[in-house]
């Protein structure tokens, strides 16, 4: 049948379309990739070799041997305190936001309204305040900083998800004698489980990712991964071996606990606007 | 609860009960978000620079000052520019890919699942990924066009005025589009097949259908996606500094590079300050005109 034929055609070339945008978008993940198992050399030849002779690990050996690595370390102390703490006062808040509409819509959009302001406007103030509060470069200052950045992002996202769960359970709860910090830990917590996961992933992420607020606040003792990257650029020759172990150790555990979250990703970054 | 117990009136224990829910967010907004914001303003009306620690009152001498710097205003430009390319390049490229992938397609989680990967990526480590996919000696980019042209051509993409634009503008593009094309195609999946099916026993052709029945169906959500890639480009920094540091000069000085630049490298405290807020004020202003159009929430 020629109509059959046409099909499987226009459906292969889709998928040949398809097989080329993939191409295309991770080809530069893979180079990146690909550098950190290079030796020197291959690194450095001319014209560039496309993929190593052999795996080696010689340029993750030489950022634990140089203590560099610890900037892994430093990234995933500040990501999940901050993640801990902006999740627990962000849902409370939003679960405040959401069941009694606590100062209305004002309230709510001026929570958002704090998450669109650019970070260096906001970093800048904060920078100053921390050299007299002597908080620049320590653990402390950086959550503190992650936290608040985080806050309005948690509590946008668990207002939604709080607002999906239906209300009849709570208040069957408090008839059957629940207080309301139980009908809270007891109830509502439990039925919104996937939402709060899913948020705590991004609100991480971001923290993780994060570079303006780490550049400012940070000079050596708790340089996170991001900052570290950077350092390997020199004004005459980059330290590609380095700059690209250190971006796989930053980015491999994002990508992993990002392919779990798939059903919740739309959500996650279109800030509640698309339900997954 | 202690709370609880000392209010015998059910709607006071609820009052304090929803109130001591928000307070503690609350409290850490208005620490780093709004006494730094006073603060700011504070040190904005004063003389301190590098050299001097002058704290006394100086008027409006460094808001007077921001008209006169040609560099902020060049700076906002450039910001402009990246946003007006790269957005609808993102827009249209995301809309495209998500209409290659909303019918039937073997592999088609698979195939999402790769696509969205830059997404994720630290927008520092998508700038590292760049600049040795354009390193003129050691990446593949200027390798294949030499191979196209038959001959060694060595571009300095990030060091050539011309050609630093494009090379920032793709890593942009390469980074965000996927983010365009995951948002449209959850909204594409959306739209009432009924309606499709509709248009096309009246007649209605490709572009009609588009513009009367799916671009309807699909804006809400099309226009969160462009808000927050336009709040996102205004704060551009990290791929540009890595790939660039706002060079060469100061041509691809974004209005964050800038910021930071005179604070922290120039140390112009109070000057700095007032062009915080003035980004700040700014923004605020066209949020409010933007936002009546846009509905974030429910």
């Amino acid at each position: 049948m020629k109509l059959r034929r046409r099909r499987t055609l226009t459906l292969l070339a889709r998928f040949a379309g398809a097989l080329t945008l993939t191409a295309f978008f991770l080809f530069p993940i893979y180079w990146l990739f690909m550098i950190s198992f290079k030796t020197a050399n291959e690194i450095y030849a001319y014209p560039p070799v496309w993929w190593p002779a052999s795996l080696q690990f010689d340029n993750y050996r030489v950022l634990f041997k140089d203590g560099d690595a610890v900037a892994v370390w430093n990234s995933l102390v500040v990501a999940s305190v901050s993640t801990v703490l902006a999740m627990f006062l962000g849902t409370l808040c939003a679960y405040s936001l959401a069941r009694f509409r606590t100062g209305g819509a004002h309230l709510a959009n001026w929570i958002i309204s704090q998450r669109m302001v650019p970070p260096i406007a906001v970093v800048f103030p904060i920078f100053l305040l921390y050299v007299w509060f002597r908080a620049v470069d320590t653990y402390a200052g950086l959550i503190l900083l992650y936290t608040a950045f985080n806050l309005p992002y948690v509590i946008w996202m668990m207002r939604g998800y709080i607002l999906d769960i239906p209300i009849a359970l709570e208040q069957a709860a408090l008839v059957d004698g629940y207080n309301r910090w139980q009908v809270l830990f007891k109830v509502v917590f439990p039925m919104c489980r996937a939402g709060l996961f899913a948020t705590a992933v991004f609100t991480f992420v971001f923290a993780w990712n994060d570079f303006l607020f780490a550049l400012v606040l940070t000079r050596t003792e708790v340089v996170t991964y991001t900052v570290q990257v950077t350092h390997y650029f020199g004004g005459q020759s980059n330290f590609w071996g380095k700059i690209s172990a250190m971006s796989m150790l930053g980015t491999l555990p994002i990508f992993i606990v990002v392919g779990f979250l798939q059903r919740y990703l739309v959500r996650g970054i279109s800030l509640g606007a698309v339900k997954g | 609860m202690p709370a609880q117990a000392a209010s015998t009136r059910p709607g006071a224990r609820e009052r304090r009960f929803k109130f001591a829910l928000i307070a503690p967010s609350i409290f850490v907004l208005l620490l780093i978000g709004v006494f730094p914001l006073v603060y700011l303003l504070v040190v904005s009306f004063q003389g301190i620079t590098m050299t001097s620690n002058d704290m006394s009152f100086q008027g409006l001498r460094n808001y007077a000052l921001l008209f006169q710097d040609a560099r902020l205003w060049q700076s906002l430009l450039h910001t402009l520019a990246f946003t007006a390319i790269a957005l609808p390049i993102e827009l249209l490229l995301g809309l495209l890919m998500a209409q290659l992938f909303i019918e039937h397609l073997p592999g088609r989680q698979i195939f999402v699942a790769l696509l969205v990967l830059p997404v994720v990526l630290s927008p520092i480590v998508a700038g590292a990924t760049w600049s040795l996919m354009f390193d003129n000696r050691f990446g593949p980019i200027n390798q294949v066009i030499s191979w196209i042209a038959g001959r060694e051509i060595t571009l300095l993409w990030t060091i050539n005025p011309t050609l630093v634009y494009p090379a920032i503008l793709v890593a942009e593009v390469w980074q965000w589009t996927p983010f365009m094309f995951l948002l449209l195609l959850a909204a594409l999946s959306a739209v009432d097949k009924s309606q499709l099916e509709a248009a096309a026993i009246d007649g209605a052709g490709y572009w009609r259908t588009f513009r009367r029945i799916v671009l309807p169906a699909i804006w809400p959500v099309m226009a969160v996606a462009i808000l927050i890639r336009t709040l996102d480009l205004f704060r551009l920094f990290d791929i540009v500094w890595v790939l660039t540091r706002g060079g060469p000069g100061t041509m691809t000085e974004t209005l964050s590079i800038f910021t930071y630049v005179k604070g922290f490298q120039q140390f112009e405290t109070s000057y700095t300050a007032a062009v915080a807020l003035l980004i700040i004020v700014g923004l605020s202003v066209v949020l409010i005109l933007a936002l009546r159009r846009v509905e974030l929430s429910r």
